[in-house]
């Protein structure tokens, strides 16, 4: 394969993994690694650079339309991503202690039964207005677009929801991959929140979760700019693609998708567990 | 100072952000593929670039000298900046709309953050 067949067929399947990552609030990286490291047989060092590349590019390509239309909440996602960094700083540290075969078999796991009720659930119900306790003191109730209209929203469960962003920033810095899942699950399920404003906030905070280990990534020569470059320009375009189609979905839809991407990637966590590729 | 205004600002300055890094991207993506397009790629096998590609004053180096590799890493790097420049910014807007309480929620993120890229190893 030469240079150019190379950088082409990675920025296509870019396209897909931004747009993909996009729409779910998962990121890229579901897509990239895969994509990268199966099909083309590229070092996983190499992926996983380019992965972190793959989320940043969605988070940021994607976040300047979900902020000014009002989708993400800022105050939701700078108030957890404190637990989500702190978490994959200790998630860095434990890194070496700890079984991540066993680990990314058991969050495999997890992810099956999220990817089966994402898609038995459909529809958002009428959502809770009320914030609690909690969520009142924190200001973290708001309002988003339904259809035109702004829609209010309130939130519970802040302390569970916390605590799981923490759980979510540690597997990000143990397996590297999988921390989006674990927000738009924690935010959509246990604190309420609408489901696009949990996706889209989700899609806020991964860019700043992953821009934390970027140091790493760059001075081991994981972000190599020969498949960074394809990867990056083929994210961007593809995110935003799914902005224009995350404004305007159905929430059913919307589910359908992240229960089919979340299930590829709970097949992706265990496959590599089994084999002890993790 | 509202919640409308600051998301409208930080979209703005997010959406010029990653516009001119992925130009710069683009630019030594140009350059790259002009030069090196017929030329196999293979990343098999892993092997960490040199200094100019893996050090802020590496990479800005060759980016000066208008070398391929450094204009599509210092595009990179600004990209990479994007997360971290939006937290700057909601410190400050929150700063402005005095929301105590928010700036300091900010504010703590932007130590992690500031932490975890110090101690990169």
């Amino acid at each position: 394969m030469t240079a150019l067949e190379f950088a082409v067929v990675v920025w296509g399947l870019s396209a897909l993994a931004g747009f993909l990552g996009a729409l779910t609030g998962l990121g890229g990286g579901v897509v990239v690694v895969p994509a990268l490291t199966l099909a083309l047989g590229v070092d996983i060092k190499y992926a996983i650079g380019a992965s972190l590349v793959s989320v940043i590019a969605t988070s940021s390509g994607a976040a300047a339309a979900y902020v000014r239309e009002g989708f993400s909440n800022i105050r939701i996602g700078m108030f957890l991503e404190i637990a989500t960094t702190v978490g994959a700083i200790v998630g860095a540290y434990l890194a070496g202690h700890v079984s991540t075969h066993a680990l990314a078999i058991v969050f495999g796991l997890v992810l099956v039964h999220a990817a089966y009720s994402s898609l038995a659930k459909g529809e958002d119900g009428a959502h809770i207005v009320q914030s609690d306790t909690l969520g009142k003191k924190l200001r973290l109730g708001s309002d988003y677009p339904v259809d035109g209209r702004r829609e209010e929203y309130g939130v519970r469960n802040v302390g569970t929801g916390f605590g799981l962003m923490f759980g979510a920033g540690a597997l990000s810095g143990l397996l590297g991959i999988g921390s989006g899942a674990v927000k738009v699950i924690a935010m959509d399920r246990a604190m309420e929140i609408p489901f696009k404003v949990s996706t889209t906030t989700s899609n806020f905070m991964i860019g700043v979760t992953a821009a934390a280990s970027a140091g790493v990534y760059l001075s081991r020569g994981y972000i190599d700019p020969r498949v960074a470059m394809p990867v990056m320009l083929g994210v961007l375009l593809g995110a935003l693609l799914g902005t224009k189609v995350l404004v305007r979905a159905q929430v059913k839809t919307l589910r359908l998708v992240f229960g089919v991407v979340i299930f590829a990637l709970a097949v992706e966590m265990i496959v590599n567990g089994i084999l002890g590729k993790v | 100072m509202d919640d409308r205004r600051l998301e409208n600002i930080i979209g703005q300055l997010l959406r010029s952000g990653v516009l001119l890094s992925a130009g710069i991207v683009t630019l030594g993506g140009i350059l790259y593929l002009a030069r090196f397009h017929a030329a196999p790629a293979s990343f098999r096998s892993f092997a960490a670039g040199g200094a100019d590609i893996r050090t802020v004053q590496g990479i800005l180096r060759s980016a000066a000298q208008f070398r391929a590799e450094g204009l599509m890493q210092v595009g990179l790097v600004l990209l990479i900046l994007t997360p971290v420049a939006r937290v700057v910014l909601a410190v400050v807007g929150f700063a402005l709309e005095r929301d105590r309480l928010y700036t300091v929620v900010s504010l703590l993120v932007l130590a992690i953050l500031a932490f975890s890229l110090l101690h990169a190893r």
